[in-house]
This record gives C-alpha cells, structure tokens and sequence, in this order.
C-alpha cells in the first residue's frame, strides 16, 4: 500500500481540463456527497438491499477515481463486485476500513483544496 | 451550413451521481455545448419528450430507471430513436457495454471520462446525426410524412413486393424549344416552380414522386402504404396539377411569358414495389406492365389532345366520381392488345 491517499497526477489532470476554481467546487460536492454513499452502504447492509448496496459502491468507486483516490476507489469497487453477502459475512469490518480510508481522503483532499 | 454541423449543441447529461454530472456538464461546457442535467432516467425521459437534443449522455447504474431501461424506451419511441445516445458508466464487464451497443447506443466512455476523447466522441456523433437528418430532410421532401415515416423504419431495405396501385407520369409539352429559347437560369426556375406545385399536388393526394427526369416525372400511388382509393386520389392529383398550371399561366401571361402545358398519363393495377438500386444509393419505385402503360398513356396526351388520359382500371376505380370519356382502344408499343383510353376533362371546373 505504497499508494498515496491522493494521486497527485490524476488529480492535477483534472484540474488542468476542468479549471482548478472548478474544481474546489466539485470537491466541496464530494464531500457533502460522498458521507451520504457511505450512509447509503450502512442502511443497505442493514436492511439487506443488495442492488443499493451495489450502486452506494459503484457512486463511490467512479467518484474516488475522479479525483484521483485510487486505494478508496479500489475498496468501493471491491464491495461493488462482491457485493452485500461478502461485507455481511465479514460482519461489516469492509465498511469500517472505507469509512477510515474515506476520512484520509477527505483530510488530504481539504489540504489541497485549501492550498 | 457550417455552423449547424460543427457549432454547439443542446447535450443532456444524465446521472444519478452529482459529482459526474457537474464534471461531465463542466468538460462539455468547455468545448463549447449547451448543457442541461437530469439525475435519472425517469426524469431524462420526460425531458427529452418535452425539449429537443442534439445528444445524450447516459450513465447506466441509476435508481428509478436505469440507463438499459432508457435505452429501450428510446428504441421504441419514433421521435427518439434516432437521438445519438453515449454511455458514460464505470459498470464493470464487458457485457455491459455489448448489451449498451446492441440496445442501440452509439458509444460507450468509461468513467473517469477523458476531456479529449470525449469531445472526439461527441464530434462523431454530432457528425453522424448530422448527416441522418439530412437524409430524413431529403426523404420528406420527395414523399408524405406517412410514406417517409415508412421508409424509415423499414430501414430502406432493398427488396420488393407485389401492389395494387396507381402510377402517375407527366411531363411538361414542348419542353425542349422553349428551355432552348430562354436564358438557363430562368429554365431552371421554371423547373423549380413546377415541381414545387406538382409535388404538392400529389402529396396532397397520399401520392410520391418515385422519379424526376428533367420536366417529367413519375409518381406512385398506393405504394410504399396501401391507399384504398389510390385510382380516384392519383386522378384528383391529376385534377389539381393541371389546376395549378392554370394558375401559374394567369402569372406569366401577366408577365409576358409563354403558357406551360402538361400532359399526364395515369395506370392502375398491380406492380411490383420496393426500394431498386444498390445499398449506397436507391430509389423507391414501380415496376411492371401498368407502369409502361401509364408512360404511354402520358405519351399519348400529345396525340390525343387531351391534358389527362386514364386506363381502364383507373377508370373504374372512379367509380363514376370524375367524368371520363372514352377514346375508343389504342394501340401501344410494348402492349399485346390494343388499350381502352379515358379522357378526364380538366379545368372545366
């Protein structure tokens, strides 16, 4: 896991195509979003609802990847691909791990922000 | 010209996920489109029925409909099938993007989209779009909302069939001596305005205009979409043509010009219909005994003196609506039998 929180090359990809203004304002979307995919991963295992989980996962998968969060962008698509039984079986620890890999994203994406 | 088939575009952007939906709105924006947002399928349908687009873009994996489900809501709606459709998803599976193509999208992008394929992508589907609308544009002028709709679907596949129809052919008398006695563009005006008024004349019967040579042309009646009085609707065509030449006569005798006489020639029966030709170019037509008939029958206007002549079988498909009069049977090249001749008095109305 030698891999940073933030690819920095993706990240300025995006903000060379998109304008770098712009994208402080999909930042600050992502993460007012990105706590509701979270939630939406909790309440789906909870109430067994595999298809909800499967599209929460999907959501976080593309976002990560956009900005370049590649390690919680391959821990979504995880959970995509295995889907709800797996993270059941596992007793919800795979959540517990996204949420501490989403809190490191979301600091390290502030700080960028922010600079 | 130009501009309309490289300038902006009206795009919708479908997805369920906001953080996709602006970033894609922002890269489309850049290159220079009008962008507007829908946040699932439901909502993007009753968009695309209220407003008009130029392109969708459309994520797959999405609450209350999917972008599958939209697909083939598009497929079966005539007003949109024809809307050039890219798939922006980060879906896995190779399955998903077959299953996207065969439902009939043009493209598909995987998410994160890159800004310069997309706008390539978006280039060749406008293209593409482009071009079918011209050829839709083409299509409606030659032939009735109802028979281009027809050819449309049909896919102008190539092929035949057998109908009972009515074909109609007529021409301009003494066209040559008087295009050779005027200047040409003054030649071709004539030729634009006579067509624009015999094109007229038999839509407005059901009627298309299967061939234009020079100042004749064929018309069909009954095919590609069967029309059950299609002998009396290609003779009030024939009424309304030779009106509209009466008409169009008051204006150049008011200009000094000379008058334009036609002559037409109508058969009814059974032929054989479909689109000839080969797959990059092909015409809708008729083929078969009526159709020699009806040249000749249109031939023989200028021997008969006569503005309208019918064959027997268009005749009787009068149902003694139209007065006919009977010239007695002629003989016709390429006919085994001599061929009763009708007169249908024009313009005594």
């Amino acid at each position: 896991m030698a891999q940073p929180t933030i690819d920095p090359a993706t990240l300025a990809e995006l903000q060379e195509t998109a304008g770098a203004a712009f994208v402080v304002e999909l930042v600050d979307t992502f993460l007012a979003e990105a706590p509701l995919m979270l939630d939406d991963l909790k309440s789906a295992l909870a109430a067994g609802d595999g298809d909800r989980f499967r599209r929460a996962a999907h959501s976080l998968k593309s976002n990560s990847n956009t900005f370049g969060a590649l390690t919680l962008g391959a821990m979504a698509r995880e959970l995509e691909l295995t889907g709800l039984d797996r993270a059941l079986a596992a007793g919800g620890a795979p959540l517990d791990a996204l949420a501490d890999e989403y809190s490191r994203v979301a600091a390290a994406l502030s700080e960028l922000r922010d600079a | 010209m130009r501009d309309a088939r490289h300038g902006a575009a009206r795009l919708l952007v479908v997805d369920d996920n906001k953080v996709n939906r602006l970033l894609l709105a922002r890269n489309l924006e850049l290159q220079g489109h009008s962008v507007a947002l829908a946040e699932n399928g439901r909502v993007a349908l009753e968009m695309l029925r209220r407003e008009s687009f130029d392109l969708l873009l459309l994520d797959i994996e999405m609450p209350e409909m999917d972008g599958f489900q939209v697909l083939e809501q598009l497929v079966k709606d005539l007003q949109l099938r024809d809307l050039p459709v890219i798939v922006t998803s980060s879906l896995e599976g190779i399955h998903n993007v077959v299953r996207c193509i065969e439902l009939g999208a043009e493209d598909y992008l995987t998410k994160p989209v890159n800004p310069v394929l997309l706008k390539a992508r978006i280039g060749a589907s406008l293209e593409k779009k482009w071009l079918r609308d011209q050829q839709k544009e083409l299509v409606r002028r030659f032939a009735t909302p109802e028979v281009a709709q027809h050819l449309h679907e049909s896919g102008f596949a190539l092929g035949g069939k057998r109908v009972r129809a009515s074909v109609l052919f007529a021409d301009i008398r003494d066209f040559t001596p008087l295009a050779e006695s005027q200047p040409p563009e003054e030649t071709i005006e004539l030729l634009n305005t006579y067509y624009t008024l015999m094109f007229d004349a038999i839509s407005d019967h059901g009627g298309i205009v299967s061939l234009m040579m020079g100042d004749g042309l064929m018309a069909i009646f009954g095919a590609p979409l069967p029309l059950p009085d299609h002998c009396a609707s290609a003779v009030r065509a024939a009424l309304e043509m030779v009106q509209m030449m009466q008409l169009f006569n008051l204006e150049r005798a008011a200009a000094a010009k000379p008058q334009i006489r036609i002559g037409i020639g109508i058969a009814s029966g059974e032929m054989v219909a479909g689109h000839a030709g080969t797959n990059e170019r092909a015409t809708y037509t008729c083929i078969g005994n009526t159709v020699n008939l009806a040249a000749r029958l249109e031939a023989h206007t200028k021997v008969a003196r006569r503005a309208i002549l019918i064959d027997s079988e268009t005749r009787a498909g009068l149902a003694g609506e139209v007065p006919s009069e009977p010239l007695g049977p002629v003989p016709f090249k390429g006919m085994a039998a001599p061929v009763e001749v009708f007169s249908v008095k024009a313009g005594s109305s």
